[in-house]
């Protein structure tokens, strides 16, 4: 008789901490939000993940991981689900997360900008994003789009240092 | 189900249409964004334009795959890859072939202008949640792509004499395929009936009036909006750009249908 001994919850969220973001190697999935639930069901495993950008090419990187942790740990029954129920949103990133960014020279995500006034603030001014580096507020966005769907890129005219800076979505 | 003006008679079919609609004018306008990778004006565009690319295709990847699990597909390649021309339920608009930038911009503004709109009134329509939340998802995406080509529509419209003499041709170019935004067929109807689609013209003064006052601020001309207006993609009657499209995106994967990622 095979006896298996199962994981807890607990546990198993504690491994999916050990799996990082393959383009932001300070940060793991869980503490990118990325990771929405943990159940068993009769004994499989079901981890429901969440995709930050649509076209992010990552996702599939990240899937991998999750999939060769859990295997790694002795997790040998599991499903890894895409759920879209709730869209991801950058305000999932604990404040920790958001510190870890600007340590590592990423501009870290602000308030999230109410969705309901966007035609209006199309026409207007640009937020000011702080300058990871030295934290001026000199700085100026040079392209919305960077080396990943979810950064932009600014360049800080006190430090004269370009830096990406995490979108807000 | 073949495309050619089947009236869907149930809610699931009705839904599959509006999936893949959706889904089709993404990943066609995706790719033909993604013909600029390697070829943008500047590097920052360069990026950009392969960026929104990711988003629309990814866009469509998650309408297929949602179809493909409605419909018993296998995955979402099924829809991407072995289906024909005549299937595709694309509006002509995305399928013209890429021109020049200021062609690629003002297309790119139409399309995501219409999308907001669009997008904004079916996450209120919508009470399926993983298509909900899917489109909350790309509504975000959207967003950014619509301040994005629009802030380029002002810099070139009221930028030099050339720039402002491409994008305005753009515009007598484009318009006759702006039609398709808000021409319902009997297949939106249905959808309509169903609450999973919305009735586009309701929306439609808003639309023309954040294009027309972008346009004025970019000190462009109106098109005629009196003119003949193309019709008929959406059931397969596409123009004679789609098929060496399509021949171009499937070729390799038409030839190894059984290959895997490893």
């Amino acid at each position: 008789m095979v006896v298996t001994t199962k994981h807890t919850i607990d546990e198993i969220w504690s491994y999916l901490e050990e799996v990082i973001d393959p383009e932001i190697p300070v940060l793991n999935v869980v503490e990118m939000g990325i990771v929405r639930d943990v159940e068993w069901k009769k004994d499989e495993c079901i981890v429901k993940i969440t995709p930050t950008y649509s076209g992010c090419p990552a996702m599939n990187a990240i899937e991998n991981e999750i999939r060769k942790k859990l295997a790694e740990k002795g997790v040998h029954s599991f499903q890894v689900l895409t759920d879209f129920k709730e869209s991801w949103t950058t305000d999932w990133m604990t404040d920790h997360a958001k510190q870890k960014l600007k340590e590592y020279g990423i501009a870290p995500p602000e308030e999230k900008v109410d969705s309901e006034d966007f035609l209006l603030n199309l026409i207007g001014s640009q937020k000011i994003v702080p300058c990871p580096y030295c934290d001026s507020m000199e700085t100026v966005l040079q392209s919305e789009f960077g080396s990943t769907a979810c950064k932009s890129q600014y360049y800080c005219n006190e430090c004269e240092q370009p830096f990406e800076h995490f979108k807000c979505i | 189900m073949s495309t050619f003006d089947k009236i869907p008679e149930t809610k699931e079919e009705a839904f599959l249409e509006v999936l893949l609609r959706l889904a089709d004018d993404r990943l066609i306008h995706g790719h033909r964004l993604s013909e600029w990778c390697g070829h943008g004006p500047e590097l920052e565009e360069d990026l950009a334009l392969a960026n929104v690319a990711l988003d629309m295709i990814g866009h469509a990847a998650s309408l297929y795959s949602y179809a493909a699990q409605l419909e018993g597909k296998p995955d979402e390649d099924y829809y991407a890859y072995f289906r024909d021309d005549i299937d595709f339920k694309n509006i002509a608009l995305v399928e013209l072939p890429k021109g020049d930038f200021a062609f690629t911009i003002l297309r790119q503004f139409l399309f995501s202008a219409f999308s907001f709109f669009n997008y904004r009134e079916l996450i209120k329509t919508v009470k399926d949640e993983q298509f909900n939340g899917m489109l909350q998802k790309h509504f975000k995406e959207i967003k950014y792509h619509l301040r994005h080509s629009r802030e380029w529509v002002l810099r070139l419209g009221d930028g030099t004499e050339e720039s402002h003499r491409r994008i305005q041709e753009a515009i007598d170019e484009i318009w006759m395929y702006t039609g398709e935004f808000f021409h319902l067929d009997d297949i939106d109807k249905a959808a309509i009936s169903f609450n999973l689609y919305t009735d586009t013209s309701a929306f439609k003064k808003e639309w023309e009036s954040l294009v027309f006052g972008t346009f004025e601020e970019a000190t462009l001309q109106k098109p005629d909006n009196d003119q003949y207006m193309f019709e008929g993609a959406r059931s397969g009657r596409h123009t004679e750009y789609l098929g060496p499209l399509l021949a171009q995106m499937q070729f390799l994967r038409r030839s190894h249908p059984e290959a895997e990622w490893k």
